[in-house]
């Protein structure tokens, strides 16, 4: 079996990889450095860019996967993920300095920050049990309730936003020790914030438990077939509803991400479609949580690339263009799909239990 | 009776009620170890709501379950597996996507170390499958499998589970007649090792061959027991219906007019863009009915869908009347064409399920005078010609405004061909026309097909249920993987040799037909 998989196509990617790692290394650490184009397409700081867009949208399309695979449609990701950040955000306003005996373990700002996580993965796990109760209990469209979170969260966020609020410090970066050493490469992958950390290692976790654990199997099988799930005695619905709820709590980090960790702030919509773009990473990438990494890191990128192209005055076509590329790039990819990526068969649907045929 | 040993299996007055339906009322069955218990019935006689009851699907209104004299409480499928019941549905419950072992691991894994041991699953589905001589491969995917491979699966699902009680659902409908032997003769060997099977059928034939014991339902209730030794088709059959029941279709010899309609070279594609139909030749003239005999999936839909104006032929030529209707649309087809369709899914072509049953009668003449007023409808004209059509086709339905979706399946399909049959016709296609209705209906179906042709009309008649071909039809032809494999006039076809031709065997020392232009091979 091993042998099979190990093809010309997979020899072909990799030497890609060896090949975009070797001049991202030579770019940074040689004279290349002066070549500005290769400056704007493999410099640290658009990969750095690259990293910060991918984390929010990986994470988000994460959080899509859960759903789905069981076979709840989520287009309310950019609800969740903004009803996190804020949550995230009032949490860590209300515990600025905060003097229990938690801080004296952990220091005042950890300590804070950590509980602004907490607060955020339990509002995502909330809306993402309104969510359920919606599509499963109601039977409502999914579509429509997905559509409610995302209004919900923009209504209720920007009634409650207290524009006078700071949140005082945000996560700072670790660096793992020897992995960080590796030139270049060891800057961007190695030395980040936790929430990066948890994203990256969330998504190959996820992988093999989707693929390979009891979890995994029973959850594919409610999103494609929950008949012949229910027949083997599985509970359809409490499945629907457990990874309904971890979706919510997945989005919301992105939310609590986008506070805590790149920004420092809220601002009233800051998720500003990334929740929609991670759908089209999570259809991108197959509805597989490494295929949906590496097309969030696409997304990612082509924003990083914007960026730099702005910064650099490289190109003098007006600034508007430029500023369309990530879309354009996600439309592009999403269209060309059409009939080569499967979404679990039964998404959408409702299951009943007992009753009629 | 007291010598009998204590049932593995037995269900003490069920009562199973829907909102507005009893499903099943006061039913009493035993099943005792080692025997193979037929269930016979109709379509809605309750069969497949009981075994759901059984299987802990559905709970019942009233009444008991028992399992080796215990009396048990099942509230879902897992009660019921742990009692060591399973059940092979009638749709099979397999997840297309997933492998066999995957398939039949799910509900019950093995985990090492936190992950799926699926080596573990296939070694032991392995063994299962050369115990019971179900041979498959553990590693395919089940979409990749043919039908009858699929039901092989679900067998070893349910003995992955050390299941004793087995059920059935209707286990026949997809598979060829060799097929079904096949499985009888795994049946033979499942009871040989103890194990107790519970047979769901509507098929006489079949409950003769296999059973020991039938237990007849009807209308909800179990309307007798029978023994196979002692019965005869005709009085299951009555038993099964509630009156007398003639089984043959009445009808004199066919007299072959004109050509009506010509089918010559036609090849189509189907929907993921591979080879359905190559270079199929073929004739119906007014006055006979041909038969289309074979396995599901072999190209029969797409034939008729090719006929009708619903998919695009890549070559070849379609003449109606003389005309060239070669990839025409469905509107000229039946309109200038004079043809009808009843379509072999009526849910997804024949009806609009959320129409009253009067706009369904008029789903093909509603823009012509007098449906049609302008651009209004002409409701009172609508309603009018819905109560004799009510009338003349005996649709059981409180009014012409009644929400068709809410008719029985027999009443749903007298409404289609209702409205099929009740303009002037030269051409009649008909697919699957009787399936998953009950026996009054089949019969007065049959009987309009068969009334159509005495008037000259030409009928195709497309069926993957061979007794239904062999009643009908003048004239059969076979069709396997896309391709017409033999021609056979009626008088000469047994179930043997057209079940041999499904299977893809030619017969060799075949009489030439007629029309056909070439051997295809």
């Amino acid at each position: 079996m091993n042998a099979r998989s190990i093809n010309l196509k997979g020899l072909a990617k990799l030497a890609l990889l060896l090949l975009v790692l070797t001049l991202i290394i030579l770019v940074n650490s040689t004279e290349l450095r002066q070549v500005t184009w290769l400056r704007i397409l493999f410099g640290v700081s658009a990969l750095n860019f690259t990293v910060r867009a991918t984390v929010p949208l990986v994470l988000g399309a994460l959080s899509g996967i859960l759903c789905e695979r069981t076979g709840i449609i989520n287009i309310g990701i950019e609800g969740m993920m903004l009803a996190g950040a804020f949550a995230a955000f009032t949490a860590k306003v209300a515990t600025n300095s905060w003097p229990l005996l938690a801080s004296l373990l952990f220091g005042v700002l950890l300590a804070s920050l950590l509980f602004g996580v907490a607060v955020a993965l339990l509002v995502g796990a909330l809306m993402g049990l309104l969510h359920g109760l919606m599509s499963i209990r109601y039977r409502m469209d999914q579509i429509i309730s997905g559509t409610v979170l995302i209004i919900l969260a923009a209504g209720i966020t920007a009634y409650l936003f207290d524009r006078n609020a700071i949140a005082e410090g945000k996560f700072s970066q670790i660096s793992i020790p020897l992995l960080s050493d590796i030139p270049v490469i060891g800057d961007i992958l190695f030395t980040n914030a936790p929430i990066t950390f948890a994203a990256l290692i969330l998504v190959f976790v996820l992988q093999v438990a989707l693929f390979r654990s009891r979890w995994g199997l029973r959850t594919r099988a409610c999103g494609e077939h929950p008949r012949a799930a229910d027949t083997v005695g599985i509970k359809v619905n409490r499945y629907r509803y457990v990874n309904t709820m971890l979706g919510g709590m997945v989005a919301a980090l992105a939310g609590a991400y986008l506070v805590l960790e790149a920004v420092g702030q809220f601002q009233e919509g800051m998720t500003a479609g990334r929740g929609f773009i991670s759908l089209a990473a999570m259809i991108f990438g197959n509805w597989n949580p490494v295929g949906a990494l590496g097309a969030a890191a696409l997304f990612g990128y082509t924003q990083a690339l914007q960026n730099e192209l702005l910064l650099a005055g490289f190109v003098n076509i007006p600034r508007q263009f430029v500023a369309m590329l990530p879309y354009v790039v996600t439309i592009i990819a999403v269209a060309g799909l059409v009939g080569k990526v499967r979404a679990p068969a039964a998404e959408g649907k409702v299951y009943q239990t007992e009753g009629g045929e | 009776m007291s010598d009998q040993p204590v049932p593995v299996l037995e269900a003490r007055n069920i009562t199973k009620q829907f909102p507005g339906v009893i499903a099943n009322q006061n039913i009493n069955l035993k099943l005792y170890p080692g025997e193979i218990l037929a269930l016979l019935g109709e379509n809605g006689a309750g069969k497949s709501t009981l075994m759901n009851i059984i299987y802990g699907l559905y709970h019942p209104t009233e009444g008991e379950i028992l399992v080796n004299g215990q009396v048990v409480r099942m509230n879902t499928p897992r009660d019921a597996i742990a009692l060591g019941i399973g059940m092979v549905h009638q749709h099979f419950q397999l997840v297309p996507v997933m492998t066999v072992a995957e398939n039949i691991m799910l509900g019950s894994e093995t985990v090492r170390n936190g992950l799926l041991d699926v080596r573990k699953v296939a070694e032991q589905v392995t063994e299962l499958s050369q115990r019971y001589q179900l041979d498959v491969d553990p590693y395919a995917i089940i979409e990749d499998l043919p039908v009858g491979m699929r039901q092989r699966v679900e067998i070893i699902k349910t003995l992955y589970r050390n299941a004793n009680i087995l059920i059935l659902d209707e286990p026949t409908a997809v598979l060829t007649p060799q097929e079904i032997e096949g499985l009888f003769q795994v049946m033979e060997l499942l009871r040989g090792q103890g194990k107790s099977i519970i047979f769901i059928t509507h098929k006489l034939k079949e409950v003769l061959r296999i059973a020991d014991r039938i237990n007849v339902l009807r209308g909800g209730r179990v309307a007798g027991e029978a023994n196979p030794k002692t019965s005869t088709q005709a009085q299951l059959a009555s038993m099964m219906v509630g009156r007398e029941v003639i089984l043959t279709v009445e009808k004199e010899e066919a007299r072959p007019a004109e050509r009506v309609l010509e089918v010559k070279g036609l090849s189509a594609r189907n929907d993921l863009g591979g080879p359905a139909l190559h270079d199929v030749s073929f004739e119906v003239c007014a006055g006979e009915i041909v038969g289309v005999a074979g396995v599901q999936g072999n190209g029969q839909t797409e034939l008729v869908e090719v006929l009708t104006g619903l998919r695009k032929a890549d070559h070849g030529q379609i003449t109606l009347n003389g005309s060239d209707m070669t990839n025409a649309g469905p509107r000229r087809i039946t309109q200038e064409g004079l043809s009808c369709h009843i379509p072999e899914d009526r849910h997804a072509h024949g009806m609009v399920v959320s129409y009253s049953v009067a706009d369904n009668l008029v789903l093909n003449t509603y823009n012509q005078k007098p449906f049609a007023r302008g651009i209004n409808i002409n409701q009172p004209a609508i309603i009018e010609h819905a109560k004799e059509l009510i009338k003349r086709f005996d649709v059981r339905t409180p009014g012409p405004n009644t929400h068709a979706g809410s008719l029985s399946g027999g009443n749903q399909q007298k409404m289609v061909v209702a409205r099929e049959l009740s303009r002037p016709l030269k051409l009649l296609i008909a697919a699957q026309p009787t399936r998953g209705i009950d026996v009054g209906s089949i019969e007065f179906i049959h009987n309009q097909i068969v009334r159509k042709r005495d008037d000259g009309v030409a009928v195709l008649l497309v069926s993957s249920e061979l007794d239904e071909i062999m009643a009908l039809s003048d004239r059969i032809v076979v069709m396997y993987k896309g391709e017409i494999i033999g021609t056979v006039p009626a008088a000469e076809a047994t179930r043997e040799s057209i079940g041999l031709l499904m299977a893809g065997v030619h017969a060799d020392a075949q009489p030439p037909a007629p029309d056909a232009s070439a051997p295809g091979s």
